[in-house]
């Protein structure tokens, strides 16, 4: 029978924000769901952006992880190749930095 | 419970091909992106449709879903026979990889084939389990903009599914309380370890991602650290120059306005926007567009004074057209 636990936690918990603790490769494909050489072959690509460091030793930050989310979504909700997945996550990325921009214009989009 | 029915969430026929599944699927997903769509629930309705597509899409999910026959109209209370799902093999697991939750119904149908409990027999169920991470976790939190200046301790409520200690599909509702961390700015993520979804035979949970987003305020607009406020002036004010007192996110300052008001000029008060996170990440400033009230003309005396303007100020607003 199905049934609800209702847990509460009290205590306070503290995250980790994303930009001090960047995550690394492994963490970034476990974060999509995927296999890190899925990751991997589209950093080689240029399709998704690694913070420059060591080789092999790549970190991604927020705006990377909300990218590769997205890039998988697309890719896997529309059968797309990853280059069409990228081509339209860049027009999304557009479209949300000019409607950040009309807000801070004060003109609301 | 509520009985899902696949087959009219996706606008199909129970008789449909795989290729007109994903026809459907393909059509209303573009509809219902939440990247793109207009629509209030997009959220809420792509997760149906990944839920759909995930079982429909999948021969044995398919065969499994179909066999439990066609819902009564108006039955909203569901519960799968016992063992429905014996002599079905799910090869891939739950979830079919997609980065959504899933509803309580697929979680009491599919969620138990992970776990191998309602495959009594069959070779999988026969293997050792393997230790296996949870699944990450992904959420939006909407914070106030004064969140970001001091720092906020905010409870976040999530829904999840786990097989208890008796091998029984339980629905679990967890309230968090999060500590907001000071400086934290639009589209960041928080990362809370351990608190995704609950690891398999002893491996480690998931970890829960928190993408922070301010709530719309009308005295602010936020661009990564700096904010930017309307600060109203009167015409002398604007004209003359002032001393005046403002508000800012925290607290109350004194700002000088230059005297000769033009059209969008701003001030910045230095290190007044969204505070620092260490030497990297300075704080930002914030902005006050200086824009301009007029006292209203509608009594005498208001009249008399607008009126010795026009007569005696040798101004025209239309000179240059």
């Amino acid at each position: 029978m199905n049934t609800t636990n209702t847990i509460i936690v009290l205590e306070a918990l503290d995250g980790d924000l994303l930009e001090e603790v960047a995550l690394s490769l492994e963490e970034l494909a476990c974060a999509c769901r995927v296999p890190p050489g899925w990751v991997v072959e589209r950093v080689e690509a240029g399709l998704l952006q690694a913070a420059p460091s060591a080789p092999g030793a790549w970190r991604f930050a927020s705006a990377s992880l909300v990218r590769a989310r997205r890039l998988c979504s697309l890719e896997t909700t529309f059968d797309a190749n990853p280059e069409i997945a990228a081509l339209t996550a860049d027009l999304i990325e557009e479209v949300a930095q000019l409607r950040e921009r009309l807000r801070a214009a004060g003109l609301d989009a | 419970m509520e009985f899902k029915d696949y087959y009219k969430i996706l606008g199909v026929a129970r008789t449909a091909t795989a290729d007109e599944i994903k026809k459907a699927y393909r059509k209303l997903a573009r509809k219902y992106h939440p990247d793109v769509s207009k629509e209030s629930d997009a959220q809420a309705r792509m997760a149906e449709l990944n839920e759909a597509q995930a079982v429909l899409s999948d021969p044995e999910k398919r065969v499994a879903y179909d066999a439990l026959g066609k819902q009564p109209p108006g039955q909203r209370d569901f519960r799968p026979p016992p063992n429905w799902d014996a002599g079905f093999e799910f090869s891939d697991g739950a979830g079919g990889g997609g980065p959504d939750d899933h509803s309580d119904f697929f979680e009491q149908l599919f969620g138990r084939a992970r776990q191998g409990a309602g495959n009594a027999g069959n070779a999988r169920s026969r293997r050792e389990p393997q230790p296996e991470r949870g699944t990450d976790h992904h959420a939006k939190i909407e914070l106030e903009l004064l969140d970001a200046y001091n720092g906020a301790e905010r409870n976040i409520s999530l829904r999840g599914a786990k097989i208890d200690d008796s091998g029984h599909m339980v629905t679990e509702d967890r309230t968090l309380n999060v500590r907001i961390p000071k400086g934290v700015i639009e589209g960041q993520q928080i990362r809370l370890s351990g608190q995704g979804g609950p690891g398999h035979a002893g491996g480690p949970a998931g970890d829960l991602y928190l993408e922070v987003h301010f709530k719309p305020d009308a005295r602010y607009r936020v661009q990564g650290r700096d904010v930017t406020a309307s600060l109203l002036l009167a015409p002398w004010e604007a004209a003359l120059g002032a001393q005046i007192e403002v508000p800012t996110p925290t607290s109350r300052v004194e700002v000088t306005v230059p005297a000769g008001w033009k059209k969008g000029r701003k001030l910045r008060l230095k290190g007044h926007g969204i505070p620092s996170r260490g030497a990297t990440d300075p704080a930002g400033d914030l902005y006050l567009e200086l824009e301009l009230a007029l006292p209203p003309g509608d009594t005498p005396k208001a009249r008399e004074l607008y009126e010795t303007m026009a007569r005696e100020l040798p101004f025209d607003p239309r000179a240059g057209l």
